[in-house]
Formats: structure tokens, C-alpha cells, sequence
């Protein structure tokens, strides 16, 4: 989770992630973002984000995309 | 071959026949605005309801093959194979991933997590491989059939610009009515199974009026088969209230068509048509008719579409939100033919932006370029790349090509300049003042506008040449004059265009807390009296009738 906080902080330091839920309904992250953090996340974590994953509920908050990364980590 | 789309249009139009077909007259012929279309329409309800309601969806699918039948029995073939290859990759995609998921439940035990994974991987090449087979035939079809002779034009214009004599002959081709709607979405449900989002059909029937069900294939929208699963497969009990708000919008869609659309069609050809004679205010003043021409044409004919889907009890996705009411151009492509930027951004645009080459090639060119670069770089190849394709599936011809072109490069600038907007936002405050967001929304009309331009003209040359005459020419007197009078209208004419532009702009500000036929609902007599009052109103200043041929829909070309 921290990794995750960590990368989304890289992108916008001014934005509280722990709290935040709404980071797609609010337009906090855009396409650029969206793209940028898959890229990261396929590298950090050694997974595959494949594009039926982007959905505003999986990107909404870093609890939501800790959450895809997870189950993707299980499969 | 015609270079200009709009040509294109309007030569099919003064024949009603579907654009792209060359397919010979019958009088089975059905277009929206037909009196055979309407009676067909009157046939199909009567039979939905009367039936049992288990063969109430055959019904609904002989019908929408009758409806193909009526445009050339060949329809009908390369719907069914459109239909049966989808059913078949679905079902073999299905079968090969639910056989690995038993078997790895079975073995779970056994199985280490690599040999697990590595089943996964062999049984994702496989089904991949049938996915893949699958869009090549039936995108290889819709390519062919498209842009063949296109390619040949093309082709034949670079051998004679080096002298060459030889020409390729064109092709005599028939492009099948809906073709580009029914693949798309039959090529979405194979890739939704594919990824795992849902399993395929087994009934054939399902995946066959999924394909084939017509309302949806001369205009949209794309419907995806998990939206339209509960109610298009399901028998439909008949709702009093589900009908009379179907035919409501219908009614409201036959308005829109024929008062609006096709009256300012009128002065609109004549306008296209010379562009020589007509620069400067003409071509401002074919902007703002091609604007109207266009919502009302494609709305109106959505509205026909999800009003007899709503009749028959059946939910489609919204096509659009009052898209003349955005703000910014990426905002007007979120309210505007919806389903097809959800396709593109679904099925396109994210799979590119995060494809392997492209995200190691983003990797590798990190550290010479810099973050912004590596930030920017996946996102403008495939916005690039999206609106290429969204303006070559608008029409084989360059114009649409530049019309996407123009759309992709507004919306990448638009995106480099939000931190400088957000600034003087911030410091003007004027983001919170209404008329700053009028100003956005006309700033955004007219952008559009422009842009749009590139569908009417004869070449793109004549469209750049066009839209710079209006700031260079100055003969803004021919508004007052009289000159738009001797274009085909009268005064009375755009006096009508004028109040019904006024309704559909009243219509949709009500509707943006709630519908207009919902808060006639509870008044029925109320709503009888207008609906009525408006088909009326449709009767009497309708463009249709002898001498006035009623067009076909804008979007039944693509």
C-alpha cells in the first residue's frame, strides 16, 4: 500500500491519497496519470494490469488499486 | 469515386439509399422516415404484444431480419457470419478458459503457483489466438469493404502524380447497411469474453438479436452486451407508461428530423455546393446550419432508436447529454455519440497506452527525454491513433482523416494548457461566474463547429480555405440583406427553424434536473395534448413529401 501512496504522491504531492476517495469522480487523475501508474505498478509489483481493469472503481482511491494490485499479486 | 463525404451524402440522399450501397431500388426499402417504415413499426408492436411472450424475441429478431432483408438478401449473409463467428470464438474462448479453471481447481493441490501460471499463459495464447482470428475476419471485411476503393484512389493519385497511366479500376462494392455498428459491438462482446468480464452466450439465438437487433444499427448507439442483456433477451411485459414514453420520443425524434434537420439541409447544399460563390459569412452561416442540421439529424434519429427500444421494453445506453452544452472539447467527445468514444476508449485507446513495446519503449526513453516526456508519450500515440481511426470509420476519405486530426490535436493542446487554465482560474475566480461558463460553451460551439466543417466541404484545401475566409472576407451584410433567402428558405422557414432550434434548447435545460416526459407523466392529458400537438406540428411543417425527399440520417453512412 505504501508503494502505491508513494507513486501517486510522485504524480501529486498536493493531494492527500489516504483520505481521498473520489480520485477518478473528481478528476484528480487524468488519462496521463491513469497510463503513468500502470506502467509503474507493472514494474514495481511484477504484475499485469490489462486495460478490462481500468474502471473508475479500481482507480478511485489508492485503497482500490492496493486492492486490484492484491488480487492480481493472488492470481 | 466522390472525394467529399457530404457529396457522398447527399448523392445517396437524393435516392434514400444507404450510403456506401449500391444495391438496386425496391420498394421495401426502410428507412426512419419512410410510410414503410412506419408501418412496419405498427406491425412490429402489434405482433411483440400480441404473441406469447416466449416468441415475442424471435419475433423482435425475424422482424430485424426482414429489415435487412428489405435492403438486399446479401445483408443477411454478412450479418450471419458476423453472428456465427462471433458466437463460435465466444464459445470456444468460454470453453478453453472454464476447462483450465476446473482443472486447476481440481489440481490445486498438485499444482506448484508456476505450473498454475503457466497454464493460465498457454490457455491465454490459445484464446488469444481465437480472439485474434476472429477480429481479423470480421475488421479484414469491414476494412475491405470500406477503404478498398479509397486505397485505390489513393494509390492511383500517387502513380499519376509520377506520370504513371496505368489506373487501378475501382471496385464495385456494397457496403452492408449497420456494418459498422453490428461489428463493433459483436467484436467488443468476443474481447469482453476474452478478458474474462463475463462468459459467453450459449445461446445462440441471444448473441444472434444482440447483432441483428435493428433500431440500433443504422445510427447506434454501439450497445454492449452486458448493458442490454436483462432486457433484450427477456420476454417483455407490456407497460402502458414504457409505450406511450416510447412513442413520445419517437414523435420528439420524427421532429427534430424533419422540421429541423432537413430544413436547413435545404440552403445548407446550396451553400456546399460553391464554395467559391459563397465564402466568408456563408461559410460562418453553414456552420451554425450544419450544427443544427447535425444535432437534430443524429439526436432525432437516437431519439427514434431508443424510443422504439423503450416501446418494446427494451434498455439502450444514452448516445448523448447535451453535448452544445460543453465546456471543452474533450468534455463535448463525453456527451457526444457516447457509446462510440466509450468503444474506442475501451477497446483502443487504454489497451495502447499501456502496450508492452510502447510502455518499454516509454522505459528506454526516460532518461534522454525526461518524466514529461515519459509521461506525455504512450497518451498523444494512442490519442493519435484513436482519432485516426474515429475519422476513417466516419468515412473513407481524407477529410475525415483531417477532421480527426483536428479533434486530437484540440483536445492534446487543450490538455498541455489546463495548468496555465487552472492558474487563471484560480486567480480570476471566473470559473465560478455563469456567464464565464456561457462563454465556455460558445467557445466550445464554435470550435466544433469549425472542425465539423471538414465533413461538408469538397477536399480539405477548400475546408482550410473556407473556414479562413470567414475572418477574412467581411461581407457580414449578406445576413440582413436578403441573401440567405435566395438559398432555398423563406423567411417563414427560419422563422420555424428559429422557435424549434428554441424548443430543443428549452427541452434540454429541463432536462437537466428532470425529463420532460417525466414531468408530463403525471399529467396525461397534458402530455397526450403535446405530444399530439407536436406530431402535428410535425404533420404541417415537416420537409417531406413531393418534391422534397426526406433524407437519410447522417450517421446511417458510417
Amino acid at each position: 500500500m505504501d508503494t502505491i501512496i508513494d507513486i501517486l504522491t510522485e504524480l501529486h504531492p498536493d493531494v492527500n491519497f489516504d483520505m481521498c476517495d473520489t480520485l477518478i469522480d473528481d478528476g484528480i487523475l487524468d488519462s496521463f496519470d491513469i497510463v503513468s501508474i500502470i506502467a509503474r505498478i507493472n514494474e514495481e509489483f511484477d504484475v499485469q494490469i490489462t486495460a478490462d481493469r481500468i474502471t473508475p472503481e479500481n482507480f478511485n482511491s489508492a485503497e482500490a488499486i492496493w486492492a486490484l494490485v492484491s488480487e492480481l499479486l493472488d492470481e | 469515386m466522390p472525394a467529399c463525404p457530404y457529396i457522398i451524402l447527399y448523392e445517396r440522399a437524393e435516392t434514400n439509399r444507404p450510403t456506401g450501397s449500391q444495391l438496386p431500388e425496391t420498394e421495401m426499402d426502410m428507412l426512419y422516415t419512410s410510410y414503410g417504415f412506419i408501418a412496419f413499426l405498427a406491425a412490429l408492436f402489434t405482433a411483440y404484444y400480441v404473441v406469447p411472450r416466449r416468441v415475442q424475441k424471435p419475433v423482435l429478431l425475424l422482424f430485424s431480419l426482414f429489415f435487412y432483408a428489405s435492403y438486399g438478401v446479401l445483408q443477411i449473409v454478412y450479418i450471419t457470419f458476423t453472428a456465427l463467428t462471433t458466437y463460435i470464438s465466444a464459445r470456444l474462448i468460454s470453453a478453453r478458459k472454464e476447462a483450465n479453471t476446473a482443472y486447476i481447481e481440481a489440481h490445486k493441490k498438485e499444482l506448484s503457483r508456476d505450473e498454475k501460471k503457466a497454464r493460465r499463459e498457454a490457455v491465454k495464447k490459445k484464446t488469444y489466438l481465437i480472439m485474434s482470428l476472429c477480429l481479423i475476419a470480421n475488421f479484414g471485411i469491414l476494412a475491405f469493404l470500406k477503404y478498398a476503393n479509397f486505397t485505390i484512389h489513393n494509390i492511383n493519385s500517387i502513380v499519376s502524380l509520377f506520370g504513371g497511366r496505368g489506373e487501378i479500376t475501382f471496385l464495385s462494392l456494397t457496403l452492408p447497411i449497420g456494418i459498422s455498428f453490428y461489428i463493433f459491438m459483436s467484436m467488443g462482446y468476443v474481447i469482453d469474453v476474452y478478458r474474462g468480464k463475463y462468459q459467453a452466450d450459449k445461446n445462440f439465438f441471444h448473441i444472434a438479436l444482440f447483432i441483428a437487433y435493428f433500431p440500433q444499427l443504422l445510427l447506434g448507439p454501439f450497445s454492449r452486451y452486458d448493458d442490454v442483456k436483462d432486457t433484450l433477451f427477456v420476454p417483455t411485459k407490456f407497460s402502458g407508461r414504457a409505450f406511450a414514453f416510447g412513442i413520445e420520443r419517437i414523435i420528439w425524434g420524427f421532429f427534430k428530423k424533419l422540421v429541423v434537420a432537413d430544413r436547413v439541409l435545404i440552403p445548407l447544399k446550396v451553400l456546399i455546393a460553391s464554395p467559391d460563390k459563397y465564402p466568408g459569412t456563408y461559410v460562418f452561416a453553414a456552420m451554425i446550419l450544419y450544427a443544427a442540421r447535425i444535432y437534430a439529424d443524429f439526436t432525432g434519429g437516437i431519439d427514434i432508436t431508443m424510443g422504439i427500444s423503450e416501446a418494446l421494453g427494451i434498455r439502450l445506453k444514452e448516445n448523448f447529454i447535451r453535448p452544445y452544452f460543453s465546456k471543452s472539447v474533450a468534455e463535448y467527445w463525453r456527451r457526444w455519440h457516447i457509446t462510440l468514444g466509450d468503444w474506442f476508449r475501451e477497446y483502443v485507446f487504454y489497451p495502447m497506452s499501456i502496450w508492452g513495446p510502447l510502455t518499454r519503449l516509454t522505459k528506454k526513453t526516460r532518461p534522454v527525454f525526461g518524466a514529461g516526456f515519459a509521461r506525455r508519450f504512450p497518451v498523444y500515440v494512442s490519442t493519435v491513433s484513436v482519432w485516426f481511426v474515429t475519422g476513417i470509420w466516419h468515412g473513407a476519405s481524407w477529410n475525415f482523416i483531417a477532421w480527426g486530426m483536428a479533434n486530437c490535436i484540440v483536445i492534446l493542446i487543450s490538455s498541455e494548457l489546463t495548468p496555465l487554465y487552472d492558474k487563471f482560474h484560480k486567480k480570476t475566480h471566473l470559473i465560478n461566474k455563469r456567464p464565464y461558463h456561457a462563454f465556455m460553451m460558445l467557445r466550445t460551439f464554435f470550435l466544433m463547429g469549425m472542425i465539423r466543417m471538414f465533413d461538408c466541404y469538397v477536399g480539405v484545401g477548400t475546408t482550410i480555405r473556407a473556414l479562413v475566409s470567414m475572418f477574412t472576407e467581411g461581407n457580414w451584410g449578406v445576413l440582413v440583406d436578403g441573401s440567405m433567402l435566395k438559398l432555398g428558405l423563406s423567411a417563414a422557414d427560419y422563422i420555424i427553424v428559429a422557435a424549434a432550434a428554441l424548443l430543443m434548447f428549452a427541452v434540454s435545460v429541463a432536462g437537466i434536473k428532470k425529463s420532460v416526459r417525466e414531468r408530463l407523466a403525471a399529467h396525461p392529458v397534458a402530455a397526450f395534448a403535446t405530444f399530439a400537438s407536436l406530431a402535428l406540428v410535425t404533420a404541417v411543417f415537416g420537409v417531406y413529401g413531393i418534391g422534397y425527399d426526406s433524407s437519410q440520417f447522417i450517421y446511417t453512412q458510417y
